[in-house]
């Protein structure tokens, strides 16, 4: 092995996969590059355009920021990991059905985005316009300044805004209903609250 | 099969919601772009460019370079093949003349390629690659008054100059006139998909997957500039992660094909976002003066408009900003005039409505101007100065609905009910403002080819050049292929994007859709004729093709438009400057609508854009260096999610069978407008005139 390259270990969508990468690798290229996962996508490759986001450890992250030797032993999820065998995840389908993209270069960011929003919304965490940041609070109705605050990190240049902010409020709130008929309170305090 | 009529309109699928046929690929990140597919020993180019805006390359230091892991070789004006000169998709282009001298004419120029058996290796040893110059002085100052202003040659669509009666009598006549300067900055397209291509040669055929507006003409492109055989080259581009003018021919598929034809391997060549704002073109900045004289009761007497643009030191590249001019207002003397300096920049080219974008901006924030002076209704004084032919060339309108789409936008948007007076409404701390103004856009038709192929299964297969950049237009054919097929949605296969396909229309002028659909058309008929005779279908299926040139030639000459109506409420902070737009409303008249899911996402995207160019788009070129300062998505913003407000787009019927399809394309017309009436919204909100984009803080704070 080259002093210039490393071993590392990444748990992508469930498989683990060995692989000796250039240090000056990205998890970005990783992915696209070594393991041919290519829906995780490169827009500026320098943190500003959200087209790389994937879910690291669960959280949202953007993959060119990560060098992959960096990121050995963690969990990555990508767009190809998250729908459920020929089910699609209801923001993928949400976007499907709400011709939430155009050209479809941003979306896989945009899904993987919007199913961290989900998530962290969950948990109770607040963005920049919610009003009552309190714990106590409880999170925010999920509503669509909410929505478009918390997607501001992935740009579209299509501008596909308009249906994008639609569709994550349709699968929010089907993602909340399934957490409620499976009897649980969600990952976070109080579930998950949605106004459309 | 049966054998329905083919007129417009009579069976199902045309006209109704389909979502995309990509669209499950799309979300599962299965769909491959230009740059993701693989092949075995591929390997990677990277681009280095140059630090000064203009002199000549002294020396490359290659050496020590090719001692670097990895690297297979540099190419340079030194040792890169030859190309044909004087070709190019639109005449002659120098930009795509790269590697073939020792010249520089702006920052960013592309001076070599490094070519390495990993993208990690290729970029580390691009960035080592020494380059020394021999410096002049350059020029990168735009302004509509520079020494160097000229008259360019007329070229299609529009001569430079028009001029219709006496302006200058009626201007002295006119009992008010408006005469005004606006500016409108350096854009960049920005799609989000870098532009990537990878080429190889494969049984003796030079195949590329390139990301671009329209293969086949590439691939003829790409076969004259490499001294080949047309039918040795194939282009294809599946996928393509949006465009707006900058994926035309760029120098990362030349690269690839000189990497690819000298390294006999596949080669990729993928740009960096930095380099796209200079190697893919631009929106030159603009300087227009508009004078409108108007009687007392806002008749249009003359109306007079100068724009001035710039373009690069090696290529002619001219804004025709004064293209809505020619089109919108009735008026008794009409006077444009555009004009061009060329500076030591990079060569500006298409970006989504060109002219129209930055023209409209000028002509309709003029006009507001106007209503202002008159003391008229901006929707009034619009409507009173309706033409009946067009201003500029006196022919007849194919339709125009521009009226229709202001009645309907006025009652939707609760217009009547409006104060005109500026800077007096109050929400909190926001000043609030309702602004208006026309939009429009060319719709015009060029020729194409396509097959349609009875297969043996009894399902059909139609097969067009066309490409689907985001617009939805691989589903907007499948559904006028259904349609004259008169099939089963589920029979009826569409495969766009391969320049073997044959000769069709670019993804561009907001031509595709009508100019393939018309294709499929005539594809459909002829087949449907030939099934009639025939008794069965041989193994290999039935195949006939059909090339419109003859039918697009044989048309008579109208003036054929999309038009629409935008409306912008926006709220002003008087402390900070910042401007929000509340909401925007377009309603359009754009012939006939294929898929109003995906032609909504389409006219929305464009107003989206519209809204980006009115507040936040600015290329700041440094004179001292003649570089771009903010050339990346974090110094160049374009809207985010937050940035958009609710936007509703929707149409007015707008029966046109100037193309048989009646469709006129809408891939365009909503950005035209968009930045003028969030202008007017602003000076409703403040009192104060936004000449200049974008509306920045300090320009809505000055008084
Ligand atoms: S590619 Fe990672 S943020 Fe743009
Ligand atoms: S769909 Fe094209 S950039 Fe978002």
């Amino acid at each position: 092995m080259e002093t210039n390259s490393s071993a590392i270990s990444l748990r992508v969508n469930g498989e683990t996969h060995a692989l000796t990468v250039d240090n000056r690798t990205t998890l970005l290229d990783a992915l696209r590059e070594h393991l041919d996962l290519t829906g995780t996508k490169k827009g500026c490759d320098h943190g500003q355009c959200g087209a790389c986001t994937v879910l690291l450890d669960g959280r949202r992250a953007t993959a060119c920021l990560q060098l992959a030797a960096a990121a050995d032993g963690r969990t990555v999820t990508t767009i190809e990991g998250m729908a459920d065998g020929d089910r699609l995840h209801p923001v993928q389908q949400a976007f499907l059905d709400f011709d939430g993209y155009q050209c479809g270069y941003c979306t896989p960011g945009q899904i993987c985005s919007a199913i961290g929003v989900i998530e962290e919304h969950a948990a109770g965490w607040p963005s920049a316009v919610t009003a009552d940041v309190r714990p106590e609070a409880g999170p925010p109705p999920l509503d669509a300044d909410e929505i478009r605050e918390r997607m501001s990190g992935n740009l579209c240049r299509c501008g596909a805004y308009v249906s994008i902010v639609r569709a994550v409020a349709e699968a929010a709130a089907q993602v909340a209903a399934g957490r409620e008929a499976a009897g649980g309170q969600g990952s976070g305090a109080g579930g998950t609250r949605v106004t459309a | 099969m049966t054998a329905p009529s083919l007129a417009p309109g009579r069976t199902g699928v045309v006209g109704t919601a389909r979502t995309r046929l990509e669209g499950r690929a799309k979300v599962t990140g299965a769909a491959r772009y230009a740059g993701e597919v693989p092949f075995a020993e591929l390997a990677h180019g990277w681009v280095a460019t140059s630090s000064v805006a203009r002199g000549r390359i002294r020396s490359i230091d290659t050496e020590a370079v090719l001692a670097m892991p990895g690297v297979l070789a540099v190419l340079h004006h030194g040792n890169a093949p030859r190309l044909r000169p004087g070709v190019g998709l639109f005449g002659p282009d120098a930009t795509l003349q790269v590697l073939q001298d020792d010249r520089v004419p702006h920052v960013g120029w592309p001076v070599a390629l490094v070519v390495a058996e990993t993208p990690e290796q290729a970029r580390a040893a691009a960035e080592a690659l020494v380059v020394t110059y021999d410096e002049e002085p350059h020029d990168v100052a735009f302004s509509a008054d520079h020494p160097g202003v000229y008259t360019p040659e007329a070229r299609p669509p529009a001569p430079p100059d028009v001029e219709r009666g006496d302006v200058d009598a009626e201007l002295a006549g006119s009992a008010v006139v408006v005469d005004e300067e606006y500016t409108t900055p350096e854009e960049y397209q920005s799609p989000m998909e870098p532009h990537a291509a990878v080429a190889r040669w494969e049984n003796g055929r030079l195949e590329a997957i390139d990301s671009n507006q329209g293969s086949y003409a590439i691939a003829q492109y790409i076969a004259q500039l490499f001294f080949l055989d047309a039918a040795s080259v194939r282009v294809t581009s599946e996928h393509v992660g949006g465009a707006f003018g900058a994926k035309g021919v760029r120098p990362h598929l030349v690269f690839a094909v000189m990497a690819a034809t000298m390294l006999d391997r596949p080669v990729r060549v993928v740009l960096t976002r930095r380099q796209m704002f200079t190697m893919c073109g631009l929106r030159t900045p603009t300087a227009q003066r508009i004078r409108l004289g108007a009687d007392a009761d806002g008749r249009l007497r003359a109306v007079d408009h100068e724009s001035v643009s710039y373009s690069s030191a090696i290529q002619e590249f001219v804004e025709q900003s004064t293209r809505p001019t020619r089109v919108l207002y009735a008026t008794d003397a009409l006077r444009a005039r555009t004009r061009l300096v060329r500076l030591d920049v990079p060569t500006p080219t298409f970006m989504r409505a060109p002219g129209w974008a930055p023209g409209s901006y000028a002509l309709e924030s003029a006009m507001d101007e106007l209503a202002e002076r008159t003391g008229l209704d901006p929707i009034t004084l619009r409507l009173r100065n309706e033409p009946a032919v067009a201003p500029a060339s006196g022919l007849p309108f194919s339709s125009r609905n521009l009226a229709a789409c202001f009645e309907e936008g006025a009652r939707r948007f609760g217009w009547p009910d409006r104060d005109p007076r500026p800077g007096v409404r109050r929400d909190g701390r926001w000043l609030v403002g309702t602004g208006v103004a026309a939009s429009a856009h060319a719709a015009m038709t060029a020729p194409s080819t396509a097959t349609a192929t009875a297969e043996a299964d009894g399902t059909f297969t139609v097969r067009i050049a066309a490409a689907d950049i985001g617009t939805g237009a691989r589903t907007a054919l499948h559904q006028i292929a259904v349609d004259a097929l008169a099939a089963p949605p589920e029979a009826v296969r569409v495969r766009i994007a391969d320049s073997d396909f044959g000769p069709a229309q670019f993804a561009g002028g907001s031509m595709g859709t009508a100019s393939w659909g018309w294709a499929i058309t005539e594809a459909a008929a002829a087949l449907r004729e030939r099934l009639a005779l025939a008794d069965e279908i041989p193994a290999d299926g039935i195949t006939v093709r059909a090339d419109t040139s003859e039918l697009v030639r044989a048309r008579q000459p109208v003036e054929r438009h999309g038009f629409g109506a935008q409306f912008a409420e926006v709220a002003v902070d008087p402390a900070s400057g910042e401007v929000r737009v509340r909401r925007l409303l377009g309603v359009f008249a754009v012939g006939r609508v294929v898929n109003p899911l995906t032609a909504r996402s389409q006219l929305v995207g464009g107003m989206i854009m519209g809204l980006s160019m009115a507040l936040h788009e600015e290329g700041v070129r440094d004179t001292a260096s003649g570089s771009l300062v903010n050339g990346d998505l974090a110094g160049y913003h374009v809207a985010s999610n937050a940035d958009v407000p609710p936007i509703e787009a929707d149409w007015v019927d707008d029966p046109d069978t100037h193309n048989p399809t009646g469709i006129k394309g809408l891939g365009e017309i909503g950005i035209v407008g968009t930045a003028a009436a969030v202008a007017n919204a602003v000076w409703h909100a403040t009192g104060t005139r936004q000449r200049h984009l974008p509306i920045r803080l300090d320009r809505t704070l000055t008084r």
